[in-house]
């Protein structure tokens, strides 16, 4: 099967997002599953930063760190990324860093020839197209809408730097003999979409009618996408002070009858814990989109990790019942935060949904988000069937009738506060406090027996199985494929939904492995308290860039 | 039934007998009766501390929260229901300290909330040491030598920024309180209702020390005037002023703009988007 992944690097402002976009949709728009991810710096000017973008004919998505065909557009840019480009790729710049390079001077071209010398990335995008066979037309397409409110001159002026940097590739190409690629188009048309775009998309499906959070990457972009398209479809959308503020108006919300949700990363859920806590005691339904990113403190503000996965289990103080999910891709991230706001309603609970900067900023190939498998379900309580309402009435599976205030006669009242099941406080430490301990704690268990086992890849026949969790699924399928094909048994055993942990029928006699993107391990931790596992080694890296297949296997192989 | 026992609760009330909070209780009631409020139209919405039991003792929907926390969960209740009366009940170390930031900033979203703060000069409920309030000097268990930090003056920072009312009433004085009340809950926007509460456990003074000093805004004082109400507020005796002190220009309010675009139903009784509102937005990220 084909597969090149094209590696695009230059200095923050340098418009290196820009040449990776057109080319993602151009090659989107040929009919081509693409997976695009970036990592940059915590700068807006300067640096060096990149975009890799991965194609081939049906979905992989999942990272790779080396290039087929690197763009640097700067000599910093060369000088850090050079290293990543395969034996054979093709190197395309504007000056001869080495032999052999595909020279194509865009500056110069944008200048003398174009008139415009804003328009060097566009003979770059134009050169790129060159190098990979790419039918100019279908690139021009593209370019007309990305400058579509720039006005005519500038469309016609991008027209012709694209056209100049494609026939000089080409013919630098034709050459040296260096391009054997070619993307005809197809018949076949892939959703294109980041974790980022996919998570809100995914709480409007739930019904989600309120979000309040504060900027922080990787997590502002979903409240960004819903400041935008949000007030337009019902949902009431408010950039709260602090990380604090937000989760306590979203629980506000959430109380008074909305699906309400907040997003942050680690350090904005750390203030935030707080309010988890007062979600579980006031039984108040609240979705929480924590997208990881390496700490601790600040950490690498703009990199990527799974370092928060034991903290989002144990957050929030006293013991209460919570979920935690983590989607792989953005069509799980849709349906997860479906599934989290129907958890969160159904048992009155927090739900954590946690992402990270490679799930929210990558974009996806998607053949079908099958929105018929994402439903929003609530279970609301029946005013006219309460004869006197109890906000924390005792019930066997420990789960009160829900009604918000002001929907009927009956009042609501919510404590933080050990209460009664009136919503008073008490320290009736002979009755009361024990009942709703045990109460919470029935909750607990039912939630437990709902949540959903994890997902296993080519584990029947396998001798070790890989036990992953979230974002990393994409690159552990593929090692799991690749070390297959060098003679390995392996399978893989996924969790997306991580807490409260399920029963399951783990196989037996078979030599375990976690692979995370941290440090310490932290599914491993979890399934031995869990299931009582204990794994044969550990797959670990932790260093601010998306797992790899090739990592993966690499690290496996030296400890075998 | 006399239309104050509308609001009754059987909830067994916790603050000592004797404190002036009972007068903030009853003057509470008062106004809500007053205004034919019912009760399942109301949400008292508190954080912790003595001030922050009082939605246990009148019969309300209520959100018993976190510390400091009371004014944004009442926020996210305003935006999800802007059909309930949504009373913040709160102390000055809940609102002023624990809470301050939110204060602030509600000050600039100017929500359709009242914030009652119980001023009492003092954290009661942890047993007498220093709040936001406290008189520099004072000697409290935690500032054995005296307190060295100076007292914040919220009505003049929510009076600077156009807060739609800002009063002062007296715990002693139920009567004038319940006018206050009234006005702050009628007054669209954010009104802040400050009340001179003191303590009878912790306070070094007696009620009557208050009752002496207490004194009503000056008869000429236009509560329009936001310079007169600041200079009023930063006087020696601005402290112990009680009555209207500034009413805002009208301004929008939060959330106005969503709900001229959706009406004012609550946000639950909207239906999730149909399928195809969803599949719209997915197709934007498909490529042609």
């Amino acid at each position: 099967m084909m597969d090149c992944n094209i590696v695009i690097a230059g200095a923050a402002g340098e418009g290196v997002q820009t040449v990776g976009e057109v080319l993602a949709d151009t090659l989107s728009a040929l009919g081509y599953a693409v997976f695009s991810w970036q990592e940059y710096e915590s700068r807006v000017r300067g640096g060096q930063n990149s975009v890799a973008i991965r194609v081939s004919e049906a979905p992989v998505n999942a990272p790779v760190l080396e290039a087929d065909v690197l763009l640097p557009l700067n000599s910093g840019a060369y000088q850090k990324y050079v290293s990543r480009l395969n034996p054979g790729g093709v190197l395309l710049a504007a000056e001869g860093y080495r032999d052999p390079t595909l020279v194509v001077p865009f500056r110069e071209i944008a200048t003398e020839e174009v008139g415009l010398a804003i328009a060097a990335n566009t003979v770059a995008i134009g050169a790129l197209a060159g190098v990979l066979g790419i039918d100019p037309e279908a690139l021009e397409r593209v370019l007309d809408r990305h400058f579509q409110n720039k006005g005519p001159e500038l469309i016609e002026a991008n027209r012709r730097a694209a056209r100049l940097g494609h026939e000089r590739a080409a013919s630098a190409c034709r050459l040296a003999d260096a391009c054997p690629w070619s993307f005809p188009a197809r018949d076949q048309r892939y959703y294109l979409t980041a974790g980022t775009e996919a998570i809100p998309i995914g709480a409007v499906r739930a019904g989600c009618r309120f979000i309040a959070a504060y900027p922080m990457s990787p997590a502002t972009g979903v409240i960004k996408y819903l400041a935008k398209h949000g007030e337009q479809l019902g949902i009431f959308v408010d950039q709260a002070e602090d990380e604090i503020a937000a989760c306590n108006m979203a629980i506000g919300a959430s109380f008074a009858g909305s699906r309400a949700m907040t997003c942050t990363s680690g350090g904005g859920f750390a203030l935030m814990v707080e309010a988890i806590s007062l979600a579980g005691m006031t039984e108040t339904p609240l979705v929480v989109l924590l997208a990881q990113r390496p700490g601790p403190a600040t950490g690498l503000p703009t990199r990527t990790a799974q370092g928060d996965l034991l903290f989002a289990v144990h957050a929030g103080h006293g013991e209460f019942p919570k979920a935690v999910l983590a989607p792989s891709g953005p069509k799980e991230a849709l349906h997860a935060m479906v599934r989290a706001f129907n958890l969160a309603d159904r048992f009155q609970v927090p739900v954590i949904v946690l992402s990270d900067q490679f799930l929210s900023d990558a974009r996806f190939s998607v053949t079908d988000f099958e929105l018929d498998k994402a439903v929003p379900e609530s279970f609301p309580a029946d005013p006219a069937a309460v004869s006197r309402y109890q906000r924390y009435a005792l019930t066997p599976d420990g789960i009160s009738p829900r009604l918000y205030p002001g929907q009927s006669e009956h009042l609501v009242a919510a404590d933080s506060d050990e209460h009664d099941p009136d919503g008073h406080i008490t320290e009736d430490l002979a009755v009361m406090v024990p009942a709703m301990v045990a109460k919470r704690r029935r909750k607990g268990e039912a939630l437990q027996r709902a949540m959903r086992a994890p997902e296993a890849y080519r584990s029947e026949d396998a001798d070790e199985l890989f036990l992953s969790w979230g974002s990393t699924r994409g690159a552990v399928r593929e090692a799991v494929d690749g070390l297959r094909a060098e003679g390995r048994r392996l399978g893989m055993i996924h969790f997306s939904e991580l807490w409260p942990l399920p029963e399951f029928d783990w196989p037996t006699g078979k030599r375990l492995w976690n692979v995370e993107n941290n440090a310490g391990g932290q599914l491993s931790s979890l399934l031995a308290r869990r299931y009582r596992l204990s794994v044969h080694g550990s797959i670990l890296a932790g260093d601010g860039l998306p797992l790899t297949a090739r990592t993966i296997r690499r690290i496996y192989n030296e400890q075998n | 039934m006399s239309r104050t026992d509308r609001f009754h609760s059987d909830a067994e009330v916790q603050w000592c007998p004797g404190c002036p909070n009972f007068g903030i209780l009853t003057a509470l009631k008062k106004a809500l009766s007053e205004l034919n409020q019912s009760p399942r139209d109301l949400c008292l919405v508190s954080g912790i501390g003595q001030a922050a039991k009082l939605p246990h003792y009148l019969a309300c929907n209520f959100f018993n929260g976190l510390h400091g926390r009371a004014i944004p969960t009442a926020l996210g209740i305003q935006a999800a229901n802007p059909q309930l009366t949504t009373i913040v009940t709160t102390g000055e170390g809940d609102c002023y300290g624990e809470g301050g930031n939110h204060l602030l900033h509600a000050l600039r979203r100017n929500p359709d909330l009242t914030v009652l703060v119980h001023n009492n000069e003092i954290y009661a409920l942890t047993k007498g040491q220093a709040s936001p309030t406290t008189p520099v000097g004072e000697v409290r268990g935690l500032h054995p030598q005296g307190l060295d930090l100076t007292p914040l003056n919220f009505p003049a920072i929510a009076v600077l920024h156009d807060a739609a009312l800002v009063a002062r009433g007296f715990a002693a004085d139920p009567e004038q309180l319940k006018t206050l009340l009234v006005e702050a809950i009628t007054t669209p926007g954010l009104a802040l209702v400050e009340v001179i509460q003191p303590c009878i456990s912790w306070n070094p003074h007696p009620i009557a020390w208050y009752r002496e000093r207490i004194r009503p805004v000056p008869a000429d004082h236009d509560p329009a005037d936001k310079v007169a109400a600041l200079r009023l507020l930063d006087s020696p005796e601005g402290r112990y002023t009680v009555g209207l002190l500034y009413r805002g220009r009208p301004r929008p309010t939060y959330g106005d703009r969503f709900r001229s675009a959706h009406g004012r139903h609550p946000l639950a009784e909207l239906a999730p988007p149909p399928t195809a509102v969803v599949d719209q937005l997915l197709d934007a990220f498909k490529r042609s």
